[in-house]
């Protein structure tokens, strides 16, 4: 199928809305929209960031999934109580793959699953005594541990337990740094007012431990690489190019990463944040308070890479500029070879991609490396400066769809008929029932990692063994399939 | 009231920022920008009206001021 014309992708809009009575139609238009590169704002063009309507299928989570899962979470050497119920914590444990390194139950605590198992007693009488209970046993069982966090889920707000004066006693009586959040899952419309949630605690009871203290040696060359989640060594593929061009990474926040770090972080000289959406707040706050500029940056595929080491390197001097330039031409002969050898079988492979809340605009230009082409995208939980951001990277033309519903998802895809399909765990098996090649872009679909010029090897084979998988020729039956052949894919070259 | 965020854009203008609302914008035009004077009616990129309590002294960018909303 040929790229769609703006009245073609307007009518599909209006014939998806159709189903709809009045009330939802007039509100989910609100959500959907035609790219225009030529706006600068989008709010001329798409709604985010609003409470979804009861009875669709949304496929946002919560604000606890917004911190613990999120921020929080990968933070290795501390232990993150799921305060509440035991469902909320043991359904996603270990369920986002941020790889650490470290001896489980010892020195670092990520796939392991904490909780103060809830009972209908502790909701009637309060569940302040098993938590400091909980400390204690925590304390006794994991001396290691560096920390630990509070994270609430619901009844937690609803029975209005004072969380915050259990931290205050324990962390008195053990010296340790304990953080209450708020996180509870009714707050706000999707996960991202739990990373806001998150990124406040981290401000308020962790970033500041260490003002005053000197006794960490700095360079000129520190940074901080904020807002990536080592999904599948995703961080450990980013920092070693950083540190390959010169600079020293003093802080991963918070794949891999450490409360120790995060507490040096304020010493740094540059924030770099990949993951926007979910930690620009601490970057805002750090540079009020401490002065830290702080830049977005993008790993990737190698023209955003090359982009972004370049643009890191401009706030440096000669040396890591000349450090940037020898990194690009290090890789050159590389993630060329990778190109040469997916191109020709991923050129004009059409791609809709529907995710969290950075992925949507970072990825595309990886896939345009690889010659394909994005013909929707949107964001589950992303807010206007997201889209501000989507637009110029975005055909004219293309689709965007803010929050949306399964519903409208599935007609999309049988509308616009894309190659692939990337999305997340709940999306993957209805579209791959309707035979459409799908990857899970939020896991890596166990695969990974994808950022850097290692990365970009494996984001290409994984297009490649999905998009050209011999399977998707075998959906129809053989005594219901035509005589005509479909040609044959192109051989590796 | 809200809290309004200021900080510098890599090209030197001012970026106007309101967490709770969503809201980063460039600042368009400011009433009072002098060394001895800082402050008054701010108007934004999108048209919006905003207003700082006049200073004596330009404040320290990045820093986060209350600002009230004007009407149209």
């Amino acid at each position: 199928m040929a790229a769609m014309t703006r009245e073609e992708t307007e009518a599909l809009i209006q014939e998806v809305l159709e189903v709809y009575p009045e009330k939802a139609k007039a509100d989910r238009a609100k959500h959907l929209a035609i790219n225009d590169q030529s706006l600068e704002k989008s709010n001329k063009c798409i709604t985010s960031n609003r409470k979804s309507l009861p009875g669709v299928m949304t496929i946002r989570g919560c604000a606890y999934a917004g911190s613990k899962g999120v921020v929080w979470g990968p933070i290795k050497d501390m232990i993150h109580i799921s305060h509440g119920p035991v469902g909320c914590g043991q359904y996603s444990r270990a369920g986002r793959r941020n790889y650490y390194v470290g001896t489980t139950g010892v020195n670092t605590f990520g796939t392991m699953n904490f909780t103060s198992d809830f009972t209908e007693k502790d909701i009637v009488f309060g569940g302040d005594k098993k938590l400091a209970k909980c400390i204690d046993e925590i304390e006794t069982l994991f001396p290691l541990n560096k920390g630990i966090s509070i994270q609430s889920e619901c009844p937690i707000g609803l029975i209005g337990d004072d969380i915050e004066a259990v931290s205050k006693v324990k962390n008195k009586e053990y010296n340790k740094t304990i953080v209450p959040v708020r996180c509870e899952g009714f707050r706000g419309v999707s996960q991202s007012l739990g990373h806001h949630i998150a990124n406040d605690a981290i401000r308020d009871w962790v970033l500041e431990n260490r003002d005053g203290d000197e006794s960490f040696p700095t360079t000129p060359y520190d940074v901080a690489v904020i807002g990536d989640y080592n999904i599948g060594g995703d961080a450990w593929a980013s920092r070693t190019l950083l540190e390959e061009m010169g600079l020293r990474v003093v802080a991963q926040w918070s794949g891999d990463g450490t409360i120790a770090e995060i507490e040096k972080t304020p010493k740094v000289k540059l924030n770099l944040i990949h993951c926007y959406r979910s930690m620009n707040y601490i970057a805002r706050h750090m540079e009020e308070k401490y002065n830290i500029p702080w830049i977005e940056y993008n790993f990737f595929g190698p023209t955003k890479i090359a982009e972004s080491l370049r643009r890191i390197a401009s706030h440096f001097d000669d040396s890591i500029k000349e450090g940037a330039e020898r990194v690009i031409a290090r890789y050159e002969s590389e993630y060329n070879a990778v190109i040469a050898k997916y191109k020709p079988r991923l050129e004009g492979k059409r791609v809709m991609l529907y995710i969290g809340g950075l992925r949507p605009r970072h990825v595309i230009g990886a896939y345009e490396d690889l010659g394909m082409e994005v013909v929707g995208t949107g964001y589950e939980f992303g807010h206007n400066d997201d889209y501000d951001r989507t637009i110029k990277e975005m055909g004219n033309a293309t689709l965007l769809y803010d929050d949306v519903t399964g519903y409208e998802f599935e007609e999309f895809v049988k509308r616009v008929q894309p190659d692939l399909v990337g999305s997340g765990i709940k999306e993957k098996y209805i579209f791959q029932k309707m035979g459409v090649p799908f990857r899970q872009m939020h896991s890596w679909d166990y695969s990974g990692p994808y950022h850097g010029y290692d990365g970009f090897a494996i984001f290409a084979r994984d297009m490649d063994m999905t998009i050209n998988n011999p399977c998707w020729k075998s959906f129809k039956a053989p005594w219901k399939t035509e005589a005509t052949e479909s040609e044959p894919v192109k051989a590796v070259a | 009231m809200p809290s309004v965020m200021l900080r510098k854009r890599e090209d030197g203008k001012l970026l106007f920022y309101i967490a709770k609302k969503d809201l980063e914008e460039t600042i368009e035009s400011l009433e009072f920008d002098t060394p001895d004077r800082w402050g008054g009616e701010v108007v934004l990129g999108d048209g919006s009206k905003y207003y700082f309590e006049p200073m004596d002294t330009p404040p320290k960018i990045p820093m986060t001021l209350q600002a009230k909303r004007l009407s149209e």
